[in-house]
């Protein structure tokens, strides 16, 4: 049966091209992979192979033709003992693009935003555990070990990698005792080769394991960056469903003390806007332990953001067996009726410390801690700006897409005429982190700046 | 290849030698219905066939028992027919149809089967270096006896995080079989262009690896590598370097202009060189089949392609749904 030879499509966009040379004529017998004709387009010239063997019955469109539009026929391939006159009146050009009709009638449906939206978001208050819960005090360094340790007495595919975990026993000490608990098997010390060994860790998680990967700070993460995103967050979505990779990747994040620039980036806006991550960035020791719990549980790959000022840091922990604190549920440490302040991670430390100083000046804050960035519990920071009507955010990461940024503009949309004043962000300076103490101190985010900026939302 | 030792006495059985080449036909009829389709419009972005390396995934996968594991980069369609998924999903997934077997998410270079071990199909150069020693450390930390094959190409060998994952996986001997296709152009540049030191392989040596190069243009020669890289990896020893010499007919992607090698060079490996061509022969030569056997052959094959491709065009585009499902395991679909 005689074919029609369609002017191909050689690149993802191309749209026309010269056919420049015929390398066949007319009465010529072709096999699969034979090259035909060289076709030109604004980029380069490429050559063009039969698919099908077959007979050069005829050459419809001459060589040094310009402008052929991708599908137009450009010969015809007959069989032994057929004629090229048979096909003489043969059919249109094939349309361009195969869907035409089906994707502009789908186009603006599903896939688009609805436009009611609840005025009052449903927001989970049930608190984080029992009344009457006895407590300890810890530090978030026992707390994290001790999250991280209780998982995986129950879960022997749960290990830990890192550079200095095991025998160092961590290098800010997360993991103390654990190689002697669990063995060097379960507790791994890896060279210093983030993009490796982070990889080494996605592709257990794709094997079937619960890999914890420790980066020594997030800052070594860059590094590793490719696989943490397009290895781990998008290999679900990319398989349909089939495999993704559940593991935790943990570490300090933010700054330290006077180690300089390359030491001190916060993370926390970048990974947030990552599909396919889940992002925790608590502040007390038992969210630490809690949410490392649920992350590790967790079936996603996690980014799970530490900060090294807060390892020694004590706070009060529930002594339960099991204490975990689900993703996307904001803590409220302190309610008020004047302004909301919402923050996360160490910045949480300026906003509870702002907090109280201006309730001596009588100025009540409402203080959320999101402790998860993604998913975000963006129904709790509304219902509060719905009461108090003005909010401030704080962070220590950079100002230009910061996670203020977003909070700001989704109370923007969904809240809009509950605003008495412009939402203000709090944020480290923009300015990558300076040595020098003086510098530093004015680099980072203060207390006095979060107060400053409640009192000019507050008009007072 | 000159490092290459005479061949020995093929140790291998008539409908052995039949199944490579039906094998290592189905992919090159599979890649030119491709490429036809592609000219057509029906399979859009990067597309890159693998015409010409058949005997590599053919023959290794004759090294190759159950439960081991496969992953590569994003010239994957090979090593997905020869690991035995069905060439209806994979064409499906090119043509961006929910049949494909990511539903029409992931496209040519992102596949995956968790059921025949195939671990992807993987976009970024090299990345899948790393991720296939993270499989062999599973199966090591779980204590079985798999493999996993590790595909990259003479390009990939250029990236860091080879190395790094060298390191490791010799150092917690991990079941990794590194896999070296050297089809001699990372894209457009030759290898000879990028790279000072004579062989990839060798490479292994800085880090205690031992490894070969192999003619990957011969299916048994590939297949006896393969068996010794497999009985090392299995006995513990650690991983194996091969280092698979083989050409690539078509361009890098669809959309390469093939100006870095001239013609003649090409059609000299087709003529010369050709995997399937070697075993066609061996087969007639030595009495195996005949020309109606291989014709039956020819045409179940053609038979398979075809109605791939008849799937492929007919299985309907993803439900504007699946845009939402599949970012989050164990969660229900995401909404704006």
């Amino acid at each position: 049966m005689a074919t029609e030879i369609l002017m191909p499509a050689l690149s993802p966009t191309m749209e026309e091209g010269t056919l420049a040379k015929w390398l066949v004529k007319e009465g010529d017998t072709v096999a699969s992979g034979d090259i035909m004709a060289e076709i030109e387009t604004d980029k380069a010239t490429m050559e063009f192979e039969a698919v099908d063997e077959g007979i050069i019955g005829k050459i419809l469109i001459a060589e040094g033709t310009e402008g052929v539009a991708v599908n137009t026929p450009i010969a015809v391939l007959i069989e032994d003992g057929e004629s090229a006159d048979d096909i003489e009146a043969s059919s249109a050009p094939a349309p361009a693009t195969l869907n035409d009709a089906e994707g502009k009638a789908a186009a603006p449906d599903t896939a688009s935003t609805p436009d009611t939206r609840p005025t009052q978001p449903q927001v989970d208050t049930s608190p984080d555990w029992p009344e009457g819960t006895a407590m300890k005090q810890q530090t978030v360094r026992e707390a994290l070990r001790d999250g991280m340790a209780e998982e995986m007495r129950t879960d022997d595919t749960v290990f830990l990698m890192g550079e200095e975990v095991a025998e160092y026993q961590g290098a800010y000490k997360i993991s103390q005792g654990m190689l002697d608990e669990f063995g060097p098997k379960r507790v791994i010390d890896t060279p210093i080769t983030e993009h490796g060994f982070a990889g080494i860790g996605v592709g257990a998680a794709f094997g079937g394991l619960r890999p914890i990967v420790e980066f020594m700070t997030f800052n070594f993460a860059m590094q590793a960056i490719d696989h943490i995103i397009n290895s781990a967050a998008k290999t679900l979505y990319m398989s349909g469903g089939q495999m993704g990779a559940p593991m935790v990747f943990r570490g300090p994040n933010g700054a330290a003390a006077r180690v300089g620039a390359q030491h001190s980036q916060d993370y926390a806006a970048w990974y947030m806007q990552i599909p396919g991550l889940k992002v925790a960035m608590p502040y007390a020791a038992s969210d630490y332990k809690g949410l490392m719990k649920t992350a590790i549980r967790d079936p996603n790959p996690v980014i799970f953001l530490e900060n090294e000022i807060l390892y020694g840091r004590t706070f009060d922990v529930p002594d339960l067996d099991d204490y975990t604190v689900p993703f996307g549920k904001a803590r409220i440490w302190r309610e008020g009726d004047d302004v909301t302040i919402v923050s996360f991670g160490i910045g949480m430390q300026y906003a509870l410390e702002a907090a109280d100083k201006l309730a001596e000046d009588g100025i009540n804050a409402e203080v959320i801690d999101l402790r998860t960035l993604r998913p975000m519990d963006t129904g709790a920071i509304l219902k509060s700006v719905m009461k108090t009507n003005r909010c401030v955010t704080v962070e220590e990461g950079w100002p230009q897409g910061s996670v203020g940024n977003y909070i700001s503009s989704v109370i923007m949309q969904e809240a809009f005429d509950y605003l008495d004043a412009p939402v203000i962000n709090c944020t480290g300076k923009d300015v990558p982190m300076p040595y020098a103490a003086n510098l530093e101190k004015h680099a980072l985010l203060t207390t006095q700046e979060v107060i400053d900026a409640v009192k000019q939302v507050t008009y007072r | 290849m000159a490092a290459r030792k005479a061949a020995k006495k093929p140790n291998v059985s008539a409908e052995e030698l039949k199944t490579y080449y039906r094998d290592m036909l189905l992919i090159r009829r599979f890649e030119e219905k491709a490429g036809q389709l592609y000219g057509m419009g029906l399979i859009g972005g990067f597309c890159h066939l693998y015409i010409g390396q058949e005997a590599v995934v053919v023959g290794l996968e004759a090294a190759a028992k159950e439960g081991d594991k496969r992953i590569t980069s994003y010239r994957d369609h090979g090593h997905m027919l020869a690991c035995g998924m069905d060439p209806k999903g994979v064409m499906a997934e090119l043509t961006g149809r929910e049949g494909g077997y990511s539903k029409g998410k992931g496209g040519s270079m992102h596949m995956f089967s968790k059921e025949k071990h195939f671990y992807g199909g993987h976009g970024i150069v090299a990345a899948q270096v790393p991720l296939g020693a993270g499989l062999a450390f599973s199966d090591m930390y779980k204590g079985n006896d798999n493999v996993t094959f590790t595909y990259f190409g003479d390009g990939a060998a250029n990236q860091g995080q080879v190395y790094e994952a060298y390191n490791m996986a010799e150092l917690w001997m991990l079941p990794c079989i590194f896999v070296i296709e050297n089809n001699q152009y990372a894209m457009g540049t030759s290898t000879k262009r990028s790279t000072k030191s004579p062989s990839y392989w060798e490479r292994g040596a800085a880090y205690g690896i031992p490894g070969e190069e192999v003619d990957g243009m011969d299916v048994l020669a590939v297949k006896a590598a393969g068996q010794k890289a497999v009985e090392h990896c299995r006995a513990g020893k650690g991983p194996y370097i091969l280092e698979i010499k083989t050409y690539r007919y078509r361009g890098h992607s669809m959309s390469d202009p093939a100006k870095y090698r001239t013609r003649e060079e090409v059609q000299k490996m087709r003529d010369e060189r050709d995997p399937i061509e070697a075993v066609r022969s061996m087969l007639l030569t030595g009495k195996h089949a005949s020309e109606e056997d291989l014709k039956a052959i020819d045409k179940e094959i053609k038979d398979i392609v075809n109605a791939s491709a008849e799937f492929a065009k007919e299985s309907p585009e993803p439900a504007l749904d699946e845009l939402w499902t599949d970012i989050y395991a164990d969660m229900a679909p995401q909404t704006a």
